[in-house]
Parts: structure tokens; C-alpha cells; sequence
């Protein structure tokens, strides 16, 4: 309280000053509450208005993905992609169950990493966002129409599916593997596992139209750790290029023995070489199976569908399609700047960060500069590509992104900062703190060809002391910087879910209008959906019994129903007779072992029940709909299991 | 929050008396939030619908004047029954009162207008017409849906009324 006290009393000072002297030179430079009261007409967000960015920040080991209104740092959604949303009931309701299957079964969590807007020409054009999931290696794609994952699709002979980006048209996405494996799997002792086991490099068509996702090949590529991935753009478009660490190929005790060699890895793909390559025929079908799983807004639901082989390529069989750049200490970031020309290595344990130029290493290609080979592929020659080095930047630099004005900001995990530096010359302009050790940063359109470069989100590991304690585990920090001018300001410090392994930040103008309001109960093609409340019924088949039920404002129909027995499974389709914005109803029934739906306007949800008692047992709307809410709600009568009592349904005593 | 926000009209405040208009704008935006506080108390509602009803009040919304014809356009009114079961049956009957109002009858107790008014815009009828007003109060409280139809649409609903009142 006293310092809210003293924050106005600075703030009105700062403020009056500032006000009437209009001075934002001193402004700068004067008290922090001054700063702070500048700092917050910054981010200052007023009543009813809207935000100018979205962000899209990925969740972690929640599996999930949360977007924030930007500057303001307001939470607006969370997007279940990879876990089980008990609040929405994916992942829970039989519409959605699909979602998550996979060639292990039912996978209900997901570690969800990177993400990426889709892209046009380099520019973010805002029609979906794609992301990937660690764990169980999978790729996601979500609608920026109706905010909702729309298909998940397995990468089969992978593990710690990490490296992932999208190239500029959105014509594939690349899905690295972290965790080298046997390829195909096998049943093998680990000590063997250098030159044996494999790193395969996914690349997943897109079509440009749908946005549908289908494996086109795998790179069989040695077994490191491919850790990030970035495209080429403008003129090194058609490569993808990546880090590896543990080139070592060390099996146990990777923080040390991944740690030996002075140089390890990025990896240049000429990935049109090889989309060549298989299109005239080459490569090879594996054995695989994997999920490919696509929700379906008209018909409200999921379908999975198993899937067989993919082709494979072995990358020695592509002559002039791979080559390895040398980049010091376990790269870990791997960022190509808007022109295309620069690829920025942050070697993770290295003293500075790595730069290398992407019209070098053509170069270096044509005269063959290369130093080694890497299992037949060529090595170039460090000293031949290099563009620069950032000298004594920090400590473990970790990612960079781009403002567009000949700028890139480069976090530091160890040091705990950002650093802002010049593409030009490579030197340092500016650092800021950030609070504490900082992982991924995001700067709207920063990786793509057109970055808006007004703010920066640093996105930090460790929370600590930054907001009021809750026990031993803190959400996540993010810190929000404007870097419209020479140095970089902090101006807001937010919380977040999970462990955000990277974000993007779209201008809110490309997506918003394009949101839709409600789903069109003319266009629902669900199986179980019912059009009007004549049509609401209950049907038996043997002991699975389907309620064919109605919500509206706020009543279901029918909303007493006999005849159910103990034993009979019970699926509840409920369909929202709603048409308007912002009008979802829940559905709640008691002892139901799964979670509650919700249902948007116009949609189907479903709901199994499995009673195991005798009774008269209430089911309810759980999303408040109107003054009416409370009264929105029915009964069950269910018999015993050899009853004769006659199945009947009925809203204020008609059926 | 109310702190904050306290803090920034405070702040707001502070400036414009120091230096004249400089801060309008930022001033106008909050108290505007405060004046649409008070625009949202509801008005006492007449004591009966009779009272408030009369084929003069055209509602509020997008329809301000319809010309209708004398013979009911039978394919426009089996357009409007159908949508009518889909889109409004939910609450509303043709010969009994449910969650909303009966509506036999009712191309007899208002305007054309007002009626495709109350379908298209009921957001707004509910808070400023008197007879919505009036009729909210008396369904309980129960707020009429926005659909989202269309005119085209609510005109076929319109003439799918008029042709009930006629044959009944």
C-alpha cells in the first residue's frame, strides 16, 4: 500500500512535468517514477479497447498454447493443442478424443515447444499457427479463425521432435530430431550407439489452400542433436539450416561428454535439392506408423487416421544437398535474419556468438573450402563462411531475432539479458536485464522477411522474487521491452503458463477480423446434431442409449429423462441452438467420469456417462448464459439394470 | 485494479488542471465509462404491456418503414416456418406462451417494423423499447436471443406470422 502511495506521488510529479514540458529527453532520464508512470501510459490498454498485437506464447509442458493481447500483457485464451483441457473438454469429450491418438495409443500430454504463424511471400499472413510437441513427436496445426487446434500429425522415427520451423511460403514445415535414436527401431545395446543410431530430419508439406499436413520425406541424417531450426529467406530460401550439439555422439553424461568438442554443428539443408530428388524418384519407403488426426469444423469432430511408410532419404545420395558449418560450443539458437544473408549461431557454452553469411557459403561451396566430412557429407571451412563474431556479448547467448531496421537482440541464459546488436559490424548497442535467465524472445514478425519492431518479449526460465510468492513453483516471467528507440525500455513484467519455449506476435489487424463469431447451425454436419428442438430424442441400441439433446438460453430439451438403466453407456450430443457471439453453454453431469463440455453456438459436443447407481441424478449448464442460468438444468431417472421401465424424454411435460 | 484505475483518473485529472486541454481525450474515455454504468440501470417498466402497446411504435433498429402487400407471398412464408422452427422455437410457440411470448396474434398487436426489429436488434430493444421492456420483465427476465438472421431472413419469418394470424 505505502508504495502505491509513493508511486502516485512520483508518478503525478512525472507526470505533471512531463505533461507540460514535453520533454521526453528528460523524461528518460529521470526518476524510476517517472519511468514508470511512462512506462504504463505505454502499455496502458484502456477499458473496452483492444490490444495492437496478438502473441501466441507456446505453453511447455502444458502442452498448451495461451495468447496475449500485446502490449497490455492481457491473458485472452488458452488453445489446448497437445493435453487433455478439462475447461473446454478437449481431449475428454468423443469429438476431440481423436485429436490425441497416436501410434502409442491415447497420448493425453504433450511437451509444446516452438510455434510459427504461417507465412506468404516471408510475411506473416496470419491463417494459421503451426507448433510441434517434444515428448511424443508430433506436429499441430491451429485456425486463426476459430482459434482451435484443427490437426496434430505424428512424426514417426523421431524422438525429442525439437527442431521446427516453417519456410516462408508456408510450403513445409521441419521437424528435427533432439534425441538420436535407432532408424528403424531396434532392440540394441546403447553403448553402440555412435555411427549406429540416426537423427532423422522430417519435412511436412503444407497445402497451400487447406493448410493440410502430410509428411513428404525424411533426411536420415547422423545422429546429433539437431536443437533449432530456422528457413532461409529471400535469398537463401529453399534451405533450412540448423544446430546440433553432441556431435560427440556421447550416450551418457551428455553435460559433459556432449560438451568436449571446440566446434560443433549447423547444418545447411538444400531442402529443393532433395524435394527434386523425390520427385524424380528417389529415395526410399520405410516400414512406419503414425497418426495423422484432423478435426473437421463442419462436422464438429475428429477423425484419426493410422498411417503407413514414409519415404526416406539418405543423405549421400544427394550430392550438393547438406553441408555442415562449423559454429563453436553446442549451438543452441539458429536465426536467419529478414535479408536471408545472416545465420546466427549462439553457441550455448561459446564466449560470443556466431555469425556466418549465407553468400559465403555459397562461395565457400563452389570452391570447395571444406575441411572434412561428416559421414560423406562435406565440412566447410569456419574461417570461409564466417560473416562476424559478437564479441564478449554475455554470457550463454542463446536466440536472436530481428526488428527489421539492421538490428538483431540476442537473450543470454546465463547473464541473464538481452542484447541489442548490429548486423552491420557486429557491435554491441545496448543490453537490458531481464528477470531471470532468460530463454526465447519474440519480437512480432521477428524471424519472418517484414519484423514490426516495436516490442520485444523476453520469456525467462526463473521467476523468483517478480511477482507475489505461490508456494515453491512460480508461473514463468515474461518481460515486455519497446525497442522503438535506441535502447531498449522495459516496460511491463507478466506472468505465463507453463514454459514458454518461444512465442510469436502478429499485428492484431491481419487476424481479428477473420475471428469468427459463431458456427452456422445450417452448415452442422454432425452425425448426433439436432437442428431444432423437435428434433431432440433418445434412442436405445442394446445398452449404449443416444440423447439427441438441445440447449438454448437457457433450457435443455428434452430435460427429464427415464428408461436408463445402470450399465448402459449414455452418449449426450448436445447441440447449441445459439446464433449469436459469445454464447457458449456447458454441460455438467454427475459422476460422469470425464469433463464437462462446452459448446460453442451452432456446435455439437458429446458427452458418455456410464451410471453406476440407481437414482434420479441432475445434469446442469456450467458456463453462465443468462439471468436463467441457475434454472438451467435436468434430471436422469436410472433403473436398475434388469427394469422395464419405458425410455421416455420430455421438456415441460411434452416429448 | 479500482486502486489503479483511482490512481489513473487521479493522474489524468492532475494533468488537465495543470495544463488545460492537453489530456482531453484520456479524460472524455473514462468518464464515457462511467455514463455507460448509468445507462445500464433499467428503467421501471409501465404496469402492464396493454399500457405501452400500440401499432404506432415502430421499434428500434435497422427496419424504419415496410410497405406490405395485401396477399401473403405463400413461398416467403414456408421459408419463414422453417426457420422459425430452427432458429426460434426453442422459445417461443405459436399458441401457448413458453420462455418468450405466444406469437399468435401478434401481426395484430404490433407494426411490421417493430417485429423484425425485435428479431434483428434485441440487444437494444430490450434495454430502450417500452413494450420489449415490458414484455422482458414479464417473461422472467429471459433476454430474446440474437440469432443473426438475416432481413431477408426475418421478413420470411414475418410473413410466416401473417399468415398464422390469417388462417387462424
Amino acid at each position: 500500500m505505502k508504495h502505491i502511495f509513493k508511486f502516485a506521488a512520483l508518478g503525478v510529479l512525472g507526470l505533471f512535468m512531463q505533461s507540460c514540458g514535453n520533454n521526453t529527453e528528460s523524461s528518460k532520464q529521470g526518476s524510476g517514477g517517472l519511468m514508470a508512470a511512462s512506462a504504463a501510459e505505454k502499455v496502458y490498454v484502456a477499458p473496452g479497447e483492444h490490444d495492437e498485437y496478438y502473441g501466441f506464447f507456446s505453453g511447455g509442458f502444458s502442452g498448451q498454447l495461451s495468447v496475449y493481447g500485446l502490449p497490455s500483457g492481457r491473458m485472452l485464451k488458452v488453445i489446448p493443442v497437445f493435453s487433455q483441457d478439462a475447461e473446454k473438454g478437449y481431449g475428454y469429450n468423443e469429438e476431440t478424443k481423436a485429436m490425441l491418438n497416436t501410434s502409442y495409443g491415447f497420448v493425453p500430454w504433450g511437451d509444446l515447444h516452438h510455434l510459427d504463424i504461417s507465412q506468404t511471400n516471408g510475411e506473416l499472413d496470419g491463417r494459421w499457427i503451426f507448433t510441434h510437441e517434444n515428448n511424443t513427436p508430433r506436429v499441430a496445426r491451429i485456425d486463426l479463425t476459430t482459434f482451435e487446434t484443427v490437426e496434430i500429425l505424428e512424426i514417426p522415427n523421431s524422438a525429442g521432435n525439437h527442431s521446427f520451423a516453417i519456410t516462408e511460403n508456408t510450403e513445409y514445415l521441419v521437424a528435427g530430431t533432439r534425441f538420436s535414436i535407432p532408424s528403424p527401431q531396434k532392440d540394441m545395446t546403447i553403448d553402440e550407439m555412435k555411427g549406429n543410431f540416426k537423427g532423422p530430419m522430417t519435412f511436412v508439406k503444407v497445402d497451400q489452400e487447406t493448410g493440410g499436413m502430410e509428411i513428404a520425406f525424411q533426411v536420415i541424417m547422423p545422429g546429433f542433436s539437431f536443437d533449432l531450426a530456422h528457413p532461409g529467406r529471400a535469398a537463401s530460401h529453399g534451405w533450412m539450416f540448423a544446430t546440433t550439439y553432441n556431435s560427440e555422439e556421447a550416450n551418457t553424461l551428455l553435460e559433459v561428454n556432449a560438451s568436449q568438442n571446440d566446434k560443433d554443428y549447423i547444418v545447411a539443408v538444400n531442402w529443393k535439392k532433395i524435394e527434386e530428388y523425390v520427385n524424380n524418384g528417389g529415395g526410399e519407403m520405410m516400414p512406419a506408423e503414425y497418426a495423422h488426426n484432423v478435426f473437421d469444423h463442419h462436422k464438429h469432430s475428429a477423425t484419426s487416421t493410422m498411417k503407413e511408410g514414409i519415404m526416406t532419404v539418405n543423405p549421400t545420395d544427394v550430392p550438393g544437398a547438406i553441408y555442415f558449418l562449423p559454429t563453436p560450443k553446442s549451438p543452441h539458437g539458429c536465426d536467419v535474419d529478414p535479408t536471408g544473408e545472416y545465420i546466427v549461431g549462439s553457441g550455448k557454452l561459446a564466449a560470443q556468438v556466431t555469425v556466418h553469411s549465407f553468400s559465403k557459403m555459397l562461395k565457400a561451396i563452389e570452391e570447395e573450402n571444406f575441411i572434412g566430412e561428416v559421414y560423406g557429407m562435406p565440412v566447410l571451412n569456419y574461417d570461409a563462411v564466417l560473416a562476424g563474431i559478437v564479441e564478449e556479448p554475455g554470457l550463454g547467448p542463446l536466440h536472436t531475432e530481428f526488428d527489421g531496421k539492421g538490428n538483431a537482440y540476442t537473450t543470454f541464459f546465463i547473464s541473464s539479458e538481452v542484447v541489442k546488436w548490429r548486423l552491420s559490424d557486429f557491435e554491441i548497442l545496448d543490453r537490458k536485464p531481464t528477470y531471470y535467465s532468460v530463454g526465447h524472445l519474440m519480437i512480432p514478425g521477428g524471424n519472418s522477411q517484414k519484423p514490426f519492431g516495436e516490442y520485444l518479449v523476453a520469456m525467462n526460465k526463473i521467476t523468483k522474487d517478480r511477482y507475489l510468492p505461490t508456494g515453491p513453483e512460480m508461473n514463468h516471467s515474461a518481460q515486455l521491452y519497446d525497442i522503438s528507440g535506441e535502447k531498449m525500455e522495459l516496460l511491463l513484467d507478466f506472468p505465463t503458463i507453463g514454459e514458454p519455449h518461444y512465442a510469436a506476435g502478429i499485428p492484431a489487424d491481419i487476424v481479428k477480423q477473420n475471428s469468427k463469431k459463431i458456427f452456422r447451425l445450417d452448415e452442422n454436419e454432425h452425425k448426433y446434431a439436432v437442428k431444432n428442438e423437435s428434433e431432440t430424442r433418445v434412442e436405445r441400441d442394446g445398452n449404449e442409449v443416444h440423447v439427441y439433446m438441445s440447449m438454448v438460453r437457457s433450457h435443455f430439451a428434452p430435460d427429464n429423462i427415464e428408461g436408463i438403466k445402470v450399465g448402459d453407456k449414455v452418449y449426450f450430443h448436445v447441440t447449441n441452438l445459439e446464433q449469436d457471439f459469445d454464447v457458449p453453454h456447458g454441460f455438467a453431469m454427475i459422476g460422469a467420469n470425464t469433463a464437462e463440455l462446452l459448446v460453442m453456438p451452432g456446435g455439437t459436443k458429446t458427452l458418455l456417462w456410464e451410471p453406476k447407481k440407481e437414482g434420479v441424478w441432475p445434469l446442469y449448464c456450467t458456463d453462465f448464459c443468462s439471468a436463467l442460468h441457475q434454472e438451467m438444468q435436468g434430471y436422469v431417472r436410472v433403473s436398475p439394470a434388469n427394469s422395464n421401465v419405458e425410455l421416455k424424454w420430455s421438456l415441460d411435460g411434452e416429448s | 485494479m479500482k486502486l489503479t484505475i483511482k490512481f489513473l483518473s487521479l493522474l489524468f485529472i492532475f494533468s488537465a488542471i495543470a495544463c488545460g486541454e492537453k489530456e482531453e481525450k484520456e479524460k472524455i474515455n473514462l468518464s464515457d465509462d462511467s455514463s455507460i454504468v448509468q445507462e445500464e440501470v433499467i428503467e421501471e417498466a409501465a404496469s402492464t404491456t396493454a399500457e405501452v402497446d400500440n401499432m404506432q411504435n415502430k421499434g428500434i433498429g435497422p427496419i424504419d418503414n415496410l410497405e406490405l402487400g395485401e396477399n401473403i407471398d405463400e413461398s416467403m412464408a414456408t421459408r419463414g416456418a422453417e426457420l422459425f422452427k430452427n432458429m426460434c422455437s426453442a422459445c417461443h410457440k405459436m399458441d401457448k406462451k413458453f420462455i418468450g411470448p405466444e406469437i399468435a396474434g401478434v401481426t395484430e398487436r404490433r407494426t411490421p417494423e417493430w417485429i423484425m426489429n425485435m428479431i434483428l436488434n434485441p440487444e437494444q430493444m430490450i434495454k430502450e423499447d417500452p413494450i420489449a421492456k415490458k414484455l422482458l420483465i414479464e417473461s422472467n427476465m429471459a433476454v430474446m436471443a440474437n440469432q443473426n438472421l438475416t432481413e431477408e431472413e426475418t421478413r420470411a419469418i414475418l410473413e410466416y406470422f401473417r399468415q398464422y394470424d390469417q388462417n387462424n
